[in-house]
């Protein structure tokens, strides 16, 4: 499973693959973008299963990324988890009914990076299909 | 609802810390002491993070490190040297902060119901003071990484309660920082 991670805050897209390793979650290669658009750049030349993105971030934001990359036919099907502040609740909102798949709130553990894996895509001896 | 008190918070930043420096960051960590302080400074230079908590109880968490242990801390995080404290060092010590401050208010949130989370702020310089409004005892946790120090600070009390915008007591506000830097 190939993975992208979109977010401006450098620690944050070291501590989700950080997670991936502690918890041996079967995650291939790893892109990242400093925001929406290096993200939609990055899509254009590769391929990847899922994306963690973040909602504030600048020049796009991670609705506006969400937005984008859901008016591509070919992106369509990508699950998309939206990585949140609390206090928002209504931007989580406006992403979900955007087309994200889920979203999880930092500060996040590495279980919680597995729960919101685990939601979007299935485990299969060690093989990722999306459901 | 009993609150805690200063041993418990202890004994709870302690669990939160390793849990994050063991299990996210691989540092090898030791508590050296806790204690209580009613003082308003806890740093005099270098790094200082904090993250408001909210609701029917209320306070701060905060980390204070050198700035070599901040850049020490980015650049294992981040797999990249560091040459001094700059936009990614501090990010690191605020996401730090705010995944002790998280797994601390989780622990809280069992005994005192839910409690928010403010966005991390970090304050970087030379001879810094700073202070917290109010007139709470922080506990203090003092860690040893290899042959660097840190803390992790925490004061906690009734906030505002299930009515409205006014606080219980008049001493135990929620918590407003004042940081000066200035030059030696």
């Amino acid at each position: 499973m190939d993975v992208l991670i979109v977010d401006d805050s450098a620690a944050i897209r070291q501590i989700v693959q950080r997670a991936f390793k502690l918890k041996k979650l079967p995650v291939g290669k790893v892109l990242e973008a400093g925001d929406g658009l290096e993200a939609l750049e990055s899509l254009k030349s590769h391929t990847v299963d899922i994306i963690f993105a973040d909602i504030n971030m600048p020049h796009m934001d991670g609705l506006q990324f969400l937005a984008a990359v859901r008016a591509v036919e070919k992106w369509k099907a990508i699950p998309i988890v939206m990585i949140t502040t609390e206090g928002s609740e209504h931007k989580v909102r406006e992403a979900l009914q955007l087309g994200a798949s889920g979203y999880m709130r930092k500060p996040f553990t590495a279980e919680q990076v597995k729960e919101k894996l685990a939601a979007v895509v299935s485990f299969d001896s060690g093989e990722l299909k999306s459901i | 609802m009993r609150g805690f008190n200063q041993e418990e918070l202890a004994v709870i930043i302690k669990s939160a810390t390793w849990q994050v420096f063991s299990n996210t960051l691989g540092f090898q960590l030791a508590a050296v002491d806790s204690y209580r302080n009613n003082g308003p400074r806890f740093a005099s230079d270098g790094v200082l993070s904090f993250v408001g908590l909210a609701g029917d109880w209320a306070g701060t968490g905060s980390l204070s490190c050198s700035a070599r242990f901040a850049c020490r801390l980015s650049s294992i995080l981040l797999m990249s040297e560091c040459s001094g404290v700059n936009d990614e060092v501090l990010d690191t010590i605020a996401e730090v902060t705010r995944m002790i401050v998280g797994n601390v208010r989780q622990a809280l949130e069992q005994e005192l119901g839910p409690i928010g989370l403010s966005n991390p702020t970090v304050i970087y310089g030379p001879n810094f003071t700073s202070r917290s409004a109010g007139m709470l005892d922080w506990t203090v946790v003092r860690f040893i990484c290899e042959d660097d120090e840190f803390a992790v600070q925490l004061f906690l009390g009734p906030g505002y309660g299930d009515s409205g915008s006014k606080l219980q007591e008049p001493g135990n506000v929620i918590p407003v920082f004042a940081a000066q830097s200035y030059r030696a």
